[in-house]
This record gives C-alpha cells, sequence and structure tokens, in this order.
C-alpha cells in the first residue's frame, strides 16, 4: 500500500512549550489510522496542522504526493483532505440540506447538481426525514453525523474525524462506527481519526499511533498496541506496568 | 434574462408570495396616479431606503459582515455622478458607470485590509465608519467637489422629463428608484440562489467551519463587498440627482449608513423581504409621526431619531429577527427564507 499521508518530523511549540515534537508517521491508502493519547498529548494540534489550522514550525506534511505543509484550512479542503470539529459545527441558520449543499458546492458549480449530491448522502445516512429543519434543531447525534456527511460531500480522499463520538451514548457509538466502516469498506475512503473513546478505536483503526508529550511513542495494531508496557504507563502510571 | 434564471429565481417560491409580490408591485405602480405629491415623496424616500438596505444587506445578511460605514459607497457615487455632470456635463447613466467601479475599489480597500490582517467583527465595523470619516473630512476640503461649501446641480424647470439626464418631476424619479428596487431585489434572490450565495450564508454563520469546507472565505468576502458597494452606489447617483445638492457633512455623516441598515434590521436582517417591510415601517410611521406633529403645531428637531431609537429597541426586544420572518410564517411562505 502506497502512503496517502505522510508527515515527516513534524513539529510545533508554543512559547516553549513543545506541544508536538518531531512526529513521522504514514497514513497507507485504503486505511482506518488512529491517533490516541492521553490529554494534553498533542494530538489535536498534530490534527490542527494536517488540516492547515496551524503551521508546523518544522517537519513536513505530504499528500497525495503533493506537499501541504502551511497550507490554508480551505485550500487543504480542496486538495482533499475533509475534517470535521471536536465540538461540532454545522451552519446552525442553514436547513440540514442547505449545509451538505455547501460542501457539495465545492466540486460543482450548479446548485441543482449539489442538492442532489446532498440529498443522496442525506438519504443514507438518515438524514433525509429532517432536510428542511435548521442544523441547530438536530440532537447532538444527528449533528455529528451531519458533520461527516458536510465533509463527505466535498468528495474527500481523506477523512479526518477530531473526536467524532465523543459525548454520543455506546449505542450511539456502534451506529457510527458502522457508518465509518462501511464508508472505508465501500468507497476505499481514508479515515484518520483522533479519538478517546477506546471503544471506537478498537473497534474501527486497522492502525493506532500513540502520543505522550508530543513525541510518537509506540504505533502497531489496536491489539499490540494497547499491550505495549509504553502506552499503559503513559495512560496508568508505572505502578500499572 | 435567461430560462435557466428565470427559474432559478422562481424555484420553491410559493404562489401566495408570488400573489403577494404581484399585488404589492401592483399597488407601488399604480401609486402616482392615486397619491398626492407629499406621499409620493415620502415613498420615494422609502423606497430608496428599502433599495440601499438590500445593498446592505448583501455583506451583512448575506456574508455576516457588519459594515457601519456604507454611507461611502453611496457618497462615492453621488460625489462621482455629480462632479461629471455639473463639470463636464455627462449625463447620471455614464457617470454611474465611472460611479460603480470607484465604489467597488474602495470596497475592496476596505475588505482588504480587514479581511487579510483579520480585522473582523466589531473591529471591521469600527474600520468601516472610519473610512466614511476619513471621506467625510477628505471631501470637506476637496477642491473639485466645492469642498464643505456643497457641490450643487443646476435646476431646471420640469419643463419635460430626461430620464437619460435624469432630469423631471418626482413621478420620474419614483419610478426610477421603483425599478432599481425591484432590479435590486432580483439580483439578492439569484445572488442568495447562487454557489456563491451558499459560500457567503457558509461564512456568516461559521467562517471557520466555512473554510474547513473549502471555501476561500477571502475571496467571497471580498466579492460580498465589492458587490454591495457597486450595488449601494447607484443609490448615491439617484440622490445627487434627486436633491440636486451635495455636502460632505451630510452624505458621509455616520446618520446616512444607521439609516441605511435601520431597514434591514427592522425588517429583518439577511432576508430579502426585511429590508422592504422595514423600510416602510420605519419611514412611514415616521412621517406619520411628522404630520401628526405639525397638525397639532408641535416642532420638536431631532423627534424622528427618537423615534428610530424607539422602534429599534421595541424589535430588538420583541421580534429580535425582525418583523419579516414571524409575519412569513403567518402567512405560510417562510419556505423560500433561508
Amino acid at each position: 500500500m502506497t502512503a496517502l499521508l505522510s508527515l515527516h518530523r513534524v513539529g510545533k511549540r508554543f512559547r516553549g512549550l513543545v506541544a508536538v515534537d518531531g512526529v513521522s508517521f504514514s497514513v497507507p491508502e485504503g486505511a482506518i489510522f488512529a491517533v490516541i493519547g492521553p490529554n494534553g498529548a498533542g494530538k489535536t494540534t498534530l490534527f490542527n496542522m494536517i488540516a492547515g489550522a496551524m503551521a508546523p514550525d518544522e517537519g513536513s506534511i505530504v499528500f497525495a504526493g503533493q506537499p501541504i505543509t502551511g497550507l490554508t484550512p480551505d485550500a487543504v479542503c480542496r486538495r482533499g483532505i475533509a475534517r470535521t470539529f471536536q465540538l461540532v459545527r454545522p451552519f446552525p441558520a442553514l436547513s440540514v440540506e442547505d449545509n451538505v449543499i455547501v460542501g457539495a458546492l465545492l466540486h460543482r458549480h450548479d446548485v441543482g447538481a449539489a442538492r442532489e449530491r446532498a440529498q443522496t448522502l442525506l438519504r443514507r445516512f438518515d438524514l433525509f426525514d429532517r432536510r428542511h429543519q435548521p442544523a441547530s434543531a438536530l440532537t447532538l447525534p444527528d449533528r455529528k453525523r451531519l458533520e461527516v456527511v458536510r465533509a463527505l460531500a466535498t468528495e474527500p480522499k481523506l477523512l479526518l474525524l477530531d473526536e467524532a463520538v465523543a459525548g454520543l451514548r455506546p449505542t450511539e457509538i456502534d451506529r457510527m462506527v458502522a457508518i465509518l466502516r462501511e464508508l472505508n469498506r465501500e468507497s476505499g475512503l481514508t479515515i484518520l481519526l483522533i479519538e478517546h473513546v477506546m471503544r471506537a478505536v478498537m473497534a474501527l483503526a486497522s492502525h493506532v499511533l500513540v502520543l505522550d508529550h508530543g513525541t510518537a511513542i509506540a504505533e502497531g495494531t489496536p491489539e499490540a498496541v494497547v499491550r505495549d508496557p509504553a502506552v499503559v504507563q503513559s495512560y496508568l502510571g508505572a505502578e500499572a506496568v | 434574462m435567461t430560462a435557466a434564471m428565470m427559474a432559478r429565481l422562481a424555484d420553491g417560491v410559493p404562489r401566495r408570495t408570488f400573489i403577494l409580490l404581484g399585488t404589492l408591485l401592483a399597488a407601488l405602480l399604480i401609486a402616482p396616479w392615486i397619491v398626492n405629491d407629499y406621499l409620493l415623496t415620502v415613498l420615494i424616500v422609502i423606497l430608496y431606503s428599502a433599495y440601499t438596505g438590500q445593498a446592505w444587506n448583501i455583506m451583512m445578511g448575506f456574508a455576516g459582515q457588519l459594515s457601519l460605514g456604507h454611507a461611502i459607497y453611496a457618497g462615492l457615487g453621488a460625489y462621482v455622478a455629480a462632479v461629471l455632470f455639473t463639470k463636464f456635463g455627462i449625463g447620471p447613466w455614464i457617470g454611474l458607470v465611472a460611479a460603480i467601479p470607484i465604489a467597488m475599489a474602495c470596497g475592496a480597500v476596505i475588505g482588504f485590509l480587514a479581511f487579510r490582517f483579520g480585522v473582523a467583527g466589531v473591529y471591521f465595523a469600527i474600520l468601516t465608519i472610519a473610512f466614511a470619516e476619513f471621506a467625510r473630512i477628505g471631501f470637506d476640503h476637496l477642491g473639485i467637489v466645492n469642498a464643505s461649501a456643497g457641490l450643487f446641480l443646476p435646476v431646471a424647470q420640469y419643463a419635460h422629463n430626461d430620464l437619460w439626464r435624469l432630469r423631471g418631476d418626482p413621478t420620474m424619479f419614483y419610478y426610477v428608484i421603483l425599478a432599481a428596487t425591484v432590479l435590486a431585489f432580483i439580483v439578492c434572490r439569484l445572488l442568495l440562489r447562487s454557489r456563491m450565495g451558499y459560500f457567503w450564508l457558509a461564512i456568516r454563520e461559521d467562517e471557520q467551519a466555512a473554510r474547513a469546507a473549502g471555501i476561500d472565505t477571502f475571496r467571497y468576502k471580498m466579492y460580498a463587498v465589492t458587490i454591495s458597494a457597486a450595488v449601494t452606489s447607484f443609490a448615491g447617483v439617484f440622490y445627487a440627482f434627486f436633491y440636486n445638492n451635495l455636502f460632505p457633512e451630510q452624505v458621509f455623516n455616520i446618520g446616512r449608513s444607521i439609516e441605511m441598515i435601520l431597514g434591514p434590521v427592522i425588517g429583518g436582517v439577511g432576508t430579502l423581504f426585511g429590508p422592504i417591510l422595514g423600510s416602510f415601517v420605519l419611514t412611514g410611521l415616521a412621517e406619520t409621526l411628522n404630520s401628526a406633529m405639525s397638525a397639532v403645531g408641535l416642532d420638536l428637531p431631532g423627534a424622528k431619531e427618537v423615534f428610530y431609537g424607539i422602534c429599534l429597541l421595541f424589535v430588538i426586544v420583541a421580534l429580535p429577527e425582525g418583523v419579516w420572518p414571524p409575519l412569513a410564517r403567518r402567512l405560510g411562505i417562510d419556505r423560500g427564507k433561508r
């Protein structure tokens, strides 16, 4: 498998505090790749650098053979990387359908064609019946799903999910996990997720990278990583090993 | 107008909306035969306010960029056309061809400075006020426009209406501003339904999320400010030829900018009917108050401003969305509104 996304010694400092320290990894095409780690490990900073919300201080990010280091978020999205937000941000006053149309218009110039595409996606993700409601009227699970649908409407090659299941109940988590697995299996969509909820990580990820204090401390299959002493120590403390 | 544009214009509009629009337009078309000269002037003021409100709404209501200095675009339009007319004998419609790009360039400068350097929200609003004030002070000292002494257009006897040179009686001006208001309404509807319109709404709702959806927000905000400036500049040309006198103190006054936003704020920001309804409600009530006061022999300077303030307070407290959205829901025609 070829790498769709690769990071080479990427680092970011905030006034002397090292948030991400020379992290390198590659996400193979078609993979579901999870980045996990305790709070403050640098996951969100790493995510923001890939999505273009922050420029790295050092290192390079290559996507589909092209350097994307330091590009703006919109340019990153146009290259084929779509993201969701940890705290969901659908366009609140716009209808569910219009939210998705905005995404679908990125690579379409005709509003009618974008609406058709949006409706197809909404049907598939069980939001079609709510398409005329304002996004602000949806429940949290529906809003999280809407964000994924809006991101998908931009036709990404890589989907970045920032805690897509945080705050959801176990049944809702399983539903989201099923949707993401199906997407990955059917369309070969590559997914990079940052996740706290191990239930989702274990069920989804084919590959896991563990961050701690800004450095990568382990990488491998989910089963191998959770047994890694360094990982257990970073999560639970030295006595647990 | 192409068939595709017609289709987009009518797409998803309930029949009641067409009936409402048709009735309103018919009433406005026959109004000059019914109302007296005074009421006709009031209607001109209302439509002028509806037109400028619609233009301002492109920036604030669609793209979410609060401009409190829109008088600068109307003022530039007014002065460009008036100078070309008085000094070079060039008519207002050709003057408009010069006024539009100048207003757009001014909007582009303000937009570039703000959007490139991250001046947003209330700081953006302050920047727009600052530019309008620069213009006011600058024009006050600009010789070619007679500085603070004011620029006057020659007033000929109204022997016959000359539409090409915009010299004529109030009825002619009334139809000109009515046509402009209708045109602005159609343009705004088309813009709102376009790809750019969707991107504007996304930026208004959440700029970061809009960028994450691949929208080049700088570019689309620049479009919003320049298009809004272009539409507003015509109002200035009309103003110059209707009132025949221009003083920087009046034309670029912050009061003019505030008056432009009152219509849409009271009618409903971001809606197409809001600026029109708000202008009718506000100017209608203010003029009623005016005539009632003069009928009983009361002369209170500043009463209009106080009245505007009370209207604003009432709308903010009782109808935060503006008058139009709840009314549209009651009429059952709110589906077209986004």
